[in-house]
């Protein structure tokens, strides 16, 4: 039997105003415990919450972002269950009319495109955050979240694979982080991810029972679970079984999914309009003026790169898929217009060295401006590319710029002709043999004199000369 | 009767109140009697109305996005029945 999965995801991104969504307090992360705090985030008796401008604006920002239809008037509701994370009894949140409904994105793996359905995006506070003591019976709570500003994103169940789900998530974090609207970090909980996933026979017209997948915080474990727990749910379906709806928590450390709640215990969360806030009205004129301010977009800039760059698509794809590597690319560009080496160098050594070292391009040890040098550099002949990976290498290491490394380090290279020349002559003195390999026909011997000399000259001989040189001397 | 006791019991649960089984019958007609007046409501014909949220005809209150003074962190925890190193302490729950 061939199985087919059905996916939806279900993204929290926390926004980045300055304050929370309904008072005046700070949303920064890491104060101490409970600083961040005043009667109405509290949920104290008599407070009247009052709405974030900004929150509306990003919310906006997100619908134009994801095509979706904005509601011209939306309102808040609440929706009400225990918990200590939860002051008030009940969050605040959309549910009958969102502030957008009806948007796609269109993502593309290995050449393909599809096109995956937001059903809607709703504006709603965070709560609070517990933990958990190890040694007694009870929790720490911090109220300094609740209350901060989130939008929910959900899709269609137009998902159909682990990699796809992988694929829209990292789409969505890539237009939020080019929107500004949230940091994006997954680990400190600012962008969070939910999965109902069902599997069915392929070509089936209906979707299985569905399971809902918490606890997903990184990209690799959404993918991860949503792969666990498809193969879960085949193999009840091929015992016989009967795959029943639940809520499912990912274990990382496991990597299983296991159950935390049953369709009986489901909450009941009587969600009515929330009686302290007024309607939310946004008029085609507010749309158009988010409109007028919002950056190039993902697809946007990809497309451009391509154009105006010429770039093949997989490079401008990688160099597009995070607003601040674009940046970084474009700003080396100012410095050595030559995208496709450029693109070559970004790729190659700079993502290479920030992944191996976990680090992000905006932690990037080289500043784009000295990468651009050093490649202007190595254009110029003043070293040749094997003297630029040793120098890239100490940049990394050292922030310095590459002309002090060059200069601290002697690393010029050499171009004088009649230099080469006379070690050019050493080498070939003390290998008869291989000029013997050579006449015969053996010509690809040359890298190895070209290794020799490079041997002999620390790496710092213009390779262009030196094979010129050999050639020369060999063909006599 | 408008509403059984069984869901009596169920928004009992919901709100964390504890009531015995003289309360839960008590309750189902009282609550029984409320909802039949809520019903008169039905009467009116509201063909074509939107429905209605608020009472009043108003829309879009903001406030700016400006951060200002917070609450004393012994202020905020000053009602809590349990407190330790800033948090409010609860029993546990997951």
């Amino acid at each position: 039997m061939e199985f087919e999965s059905v996916i939806g995801l279900e993204v929290h991104a926390q926004l980045k105003t300055r304050t929370k969504i309904f008072c005046n307090c700070s949303t920064a992360f890491g104060a101490p415990p409970n600083t961040h705090t005043c009667p109405v985030c509290l949920g104290m008796p008599g407070v009247l919450p009052v709405l974030n401008k900004k929150v509306v604006e990003y919310a906006i920002r997100m619908a134009i972002a994801t095509n979706c239809t904005i509601a011209r008037e939306s309102r808040f509701a609440r929706k009400n269950y225990f918990y200590p994370d939860l002051p008030k009894g009940y969050q605040i949140s959309q549910y009958e009319l969102p502030i957008a409904e009806f948007g796609y994105i269109d993502i593309e793996q290995n050449g393909n495109k599809k096109r995956i359905g937001i059903t809607r995006i709703h504006i709603e506070e965070d709560a609070g955050k517990l933990t958990h003591d190890p040694n007694r019976p009870v929790s720490m709570v911090d109220f300094n979240r609740t209350g901060v500003p989130l939008i929910e994103i959900v899709s269609e169940p137009d998902i159909r694979s682990p990699e796809e789900a992988g694929a829209y998530l990292r789409h969505l974090h890539s237009v939020v982080r080019y929107l500004d609207i949230c940091d994006g970090n997954m680990e400190e909980g600012s962008f969070r991810c939910d999965a109902n996933v069902s599997v069915m026979l392929k070509g089936s017209e209906t979707f299985g029972t569905r399971a809902e997948l918490k606890n997903l915080n990184s990209f690799k474990h959404v993918e991860k679970a949503i792969y666990f727990e498809t193969e879960r749910q085949k193999d009840i379906v091929l015992d016989g079984g009967e795959v029943i709806q639940e809520t499912r928590l990912w274990d990382p450390a496991k990597s299983v999914t296991t159950s935390i709640r049953t369709k009986e215990d489901a909450h009941d969360y009587r969600y009515f309009p929330d009686p302290d806030l007024l309607p939310l009205v946004v008029d085609d004129d507010w749309v158009d003026r988010v409109k007028a301010t919002l950056p190039e977009l993902p697809d946007a800039r990809m497309k451009r790169f391509v154009r105006e760059f010429s770039l093949p698509p997989y490079d401008a794809g990688v160099l597009t898929s995070s607003r601040e590597i674009a940046d970084y690319f474009e700003d080396c560009l100012k410095v050595f217009p030559e995208p496709k080496q450029v693109s070559n160098w970004v790729m190659g050594s700079l993502l290479g060295l920030l992944n191996a070292e976990g680090k992000s391009i905006e932690d990037s040890p080289i500043p784009a401006h000295d990468l651009g040098a050093l490649l202007k550099l190595m254009d110029e002949d003043v070293i040749n590319g094997r003297m630029a990976k040793t120098v890239f290498e100490k940049m990394a290491q050292t922030g310095k710029t590459p002309k002090t490394i060059i200069k601290e380090d002697g690393l010029v290279q050499v171009t004088d002709a009649s230099a080469i020349e006379a070690i050019v002559s050493e080498v070939l003195a003390r290998s008869p043999k291989e000029i013997e390999d050579y006449k015969n026909g053996k010509t690809r011997v040359i890298g190895f004199f070209v290794g020799q000399v490079m041997k002999a000259t620390k790496g710092k001989a213009n390779p262009k000369i030196v094979n010129e040189i050999l050639k020369d001397k060999l063909s006599c | 009767m408008k509403i059984t006791k069984d869901e009596v019991i169920h928004v009992a649960r919901l709100s964390r109140l504890h009531i015995d089984e003289r309360a839960t019958e008590k309750f189902a007609g009282q609550i029984g009697t409320i909802l039949e007046y809520v019903d008169k409501l039905n009467q009116v014909d509201t063909e074509g109305v939107t429905p209605t949220s608020h009472a009043i005809f108003l829309t879009n209150a903001f406030r700016e996005d400006e951060e200002k003074e917070h609450l004393e962190r012994d202020m905020a925890l000053a009602n809590a029945p349990e407190k330790e190193d800033g948090s409010f302490v609860v029993p546990k729950i997951i």
